[in-house]
């Protein structure tokens, strides 16, 4: 029988048994940005420990940097101390930080790929949920709590438990205006939030082959929302291709040596899976949630469920979101007024993402009473779509342009919804309070989605008023 | 590093927290974690939960005096969802939570707990209904959780828990926290790093 990449990957960094039956992991590439590493850092300190490979470790900042404030000091003191807690313990422990002045920084999960950091066969670990992103390139990549950042710094290591694999299959070719989003939401909704708790998840088949890397990236970032630690693709041409001539991989002869070995750790044809889940393309819709999960979810053309068709804790859950969302069951999804569009994060924030959302942009206007926001995942993001008159094509259509940063998918910074405001956003959480207000709420959806939205100010079909709806029956 | 306490038993007054799915931005709202240290994190676990937008209190058990100092929760399926960030365990922890009785948890939640040392124990909907209604009605009463023998104990009465295998066997040997384990062979990790193509 052969190995799936997730074993591969696992028995090549395994460094012991651990007597508790865990495996100590090394992990080969540490990210850190500035909420869940300065108590790591005062952990080592307090225990008189030190880095232990200081060149595995990158940092960036990303999460608390006011987008729409450039300069320091930040007007708010704790995101200034933040910065500069991690200025300071970058430095004193020789750690890489991408800092606001590189031109480098931006989103932990977007900064990593675009530096060629992110390789296959690697293991990555980071104090941030959605660390999975970086399974795109065939990586094992998981988030980590605080106590396992500081493991990390001081020994390369922590302490895992063995996880199973489910490959997700998603065959034939996906339907015009049906977007990567989609595809991950899709998934979460038939899988459910906790479907994929002690599992990995592989995706492939036809759609992931035909995907770019950044349509990876954004369906492997959500795996978490379907609950499963780490979520990946297998290395194709695509990914070598993605990262070639990249800043942090290897070159020249190097990069041949490199390649036949990432090459290696594909699953084999035969390898053997815990769980298989076959979807067919030509179902998923454009899909947008309703709830406070991002498994509460319907086809843009679906009515809501009634609570008599949910079973059990789903069930009361549900109540508890349509009151949240003051939404009522049985009713259409489509024509729910929207106050805020945002484009931008870790799952929609790169440059594939905000050209397809320009392209539908382009000489149309955010309804009024509409706040848009448009955030460039990083700054090397921002560079390419400000040559490519990007920001001029947003801020055309109403929307402002900002700088890169996490911005509105989490209330870190100035940027959340105030009362209950309700928000079309590319993001990946639609939980309570997640935008910054308590009663804010949240509809997620694809980017081009959300532009849909923000011109017509309610939440609608992107296939029918961009055109798609021709091709779709065609 | 310094020995860890092994922990048998956490016994402490509770405090039910309904609902199933409570994830770590009810917890913990991102806009507290704005922080370079969990110090002062317990004074907003749950923050939305228990305040009005004008921060005035809401009905809410953990608002009820008659729960006030409860060291244990009661809490249904899927707690900790969500983010990894341990700011919601540590919140938690400073609040002055010591265990967690619950129907299950998230992954991640349930690691980042465990490595403080709180013991996020499993009941069958029964028991956690069983205990909810003795919470209720007796408030001032303690509850005992046992990881020898594997039960929480109310009154005179015990009712069979569940506690994944290596986090049970890691606080009763007081090796809760990996990081003494992972320190203790350098060389093993060196191996590795040089037998790693790209490290
Ligand atoms: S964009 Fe959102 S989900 Fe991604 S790292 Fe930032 S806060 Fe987290």
């Amino acid at each position: 029988m052969g190995k799936t990449l997730f074993h591969k990957v696992w028995e090549d960094h395994a460094v012991r048994k651990l007597p508790n039956g865990q495996t100590q992991l090394f992990i080969g590439t540490h990210l850190i940005h500035e909420v869940t590493s300065p108590q790591a850092f005062g952990m080592l300190r307090d225990l008189g420990l030190t880095v232990k490979y200081p060149s595995r470790t990158f940092a960036t900042v990303d999460h608390i940097v006011p987008t729409n404030e450039l300069v320091e000091p930040y007007s708010d003191p704790l995101a200034q101390a933040m910065i500069e807690a991690l200025r300071k313990n970058t430095k004193e422990f020789g750690i890489t930080f991408f800092d606001t002045n590189t031109g480098k920084q931006g989103i932990v999960h977007i900064v990593g790929p675009e530096q060629g950091i992110t390789q296959p066969g690697t293991t990555i670990a980071c104090g941030d949920s959605h660390t999975a992103t970086h399974g795109a390139f065939g990586a094992i990549a998981f988030g980590i709590g605080t106590s396992q950042v500081r493991d990390v710094l001081a020994t390369q290591t922590m302490a895992l438990s063995p996880m199973k694999v489910r490959r997700i299959n998603v065959d034939g070719k996906l339907l015009p205006g049906v977007y990567a989003k989609d595809v991950i939401l899709h998934i979460i909704r038939l899988l459910g939030v906790n479907g994929g708790l002690g599992y990995a998840y592989e995706y492939g088949g036809e759609v992931f082959d035909n995907f770019s890397m950044e349509e990876r990236m954004t369906v492997c970032n959500m795996s978490i929302e379907g609950g499963a630690r780490c979520g990946y693709v297998n290395p194709d041409e695509k990914t070598f291709e993605y990262l070639k001539g990249r800043p942090y991989c290897p070159n020249g002869a190097k990069w041949e040596d490199a390649v036949k070995k990432w090459k290696s750790y594909a699953s084999d044809k035969d390898a053997e899976y815990d769980d298989v889940v076959n979807i067919k393309a030509e179902d998923i819709k454009p899909t947008v949630t309703w709830g406070i999960n991002p498994g509460q979810a319907v086809f843009i053309d679906e009515n809501l469920p009634l609570l008599e068709e949910l079973e059990g804790s789903d069930r009361a859950t549900a109540a508890e979101a349509y009151e949240h969302m003051s939404l009522t069951p049985g009713q259409p999804i489509r024509g729910t007024k929207i106050d805020v569009a945002f484009v931008g994060s870790c799952t929609n924030g790169r440059m594939s993402d905000l050209e397809e959302t320009a392209k539908y942009l382009k000489g149309r206007h955010v309804a009024p009473g509409v706040t848009a926001i448009c955030v460039p995942g990083s700054q090397v993001v921002a560079q390419i779509a400000e040559a490519k008159g990007l920001d001029k094509i947003f801020r055309e259509a109403g929307f402002e342009w900002r700088g890169a940063g996490c911005s509105m998918c989490l209330a870190m910074n100035p940027d959340k919804l105030k009362g209950n405001q309700l928000s079309a956003s590319s993001s990946n959480r639609n939980f309570k309070g997640r935008q910054g207000s308590p009663t804010g709420r949240t509809i997620l959806m694809s980017p081009v989605m959300v532009a849909a939205a923000a011109i017509t100010g309610e939440v609608c079909d992107a296939r029918e008023v961009f055109g798609f709806a021709e091709t779709v029956s065609a | 590093m310094a020995a860890l306490e092994k922990i048998t038993k956490v016994t402490g007054r509770a405090v039910p927290v309904p609902g199933d799915d409570v994830d770590t931005d009810r917890i913990i709202p991102a806009r507290f974690m704005k922080c370079v240290t969990f110090d002062g994190l317990g004074e907003f676990a749950f923050y939305d939960v228990r305040y009005d937008g004008e921060g005035k209190k809401k009905p809410h058990p953990l608002n009820e005096k008659r729960f006030e100092g409860a060291t244990i929760m009661l809490v249904g399926s899927n707690f900790g969802c969500g983010s990894s960030r341990e700011h919601a365990p540590q919140s938690l922890h400073k609040f002055g939570v010591r265990a967690i009785i619950g129907l299950s948890y998230a992954e991640i939640f349930f690691g980042n707990a465990t490595t403080l040392g709180m013991p996020c124990v499993s009941v069958d909907k029964d028991t956690l209904h069983t205990l909810t209604q003795i919470v209720e009605s007796h408030p001032d009463k303690a509850l005992t959780i046992d990881l020898e023998k594997m039960t929480v104990t109310a009154g005179e009465n015990s009712y069979p828990i569940k506690l994944a295998e290596t986090a049970r066997e890691g606080l009763l040997a007081g090796e809760w926290d990996p990081l003494a384990l992972l320190l203790n062979k350098p060389e093993d990790i060196e191996t590795v790093a040089d037998r790693l193509h790209y490290v």
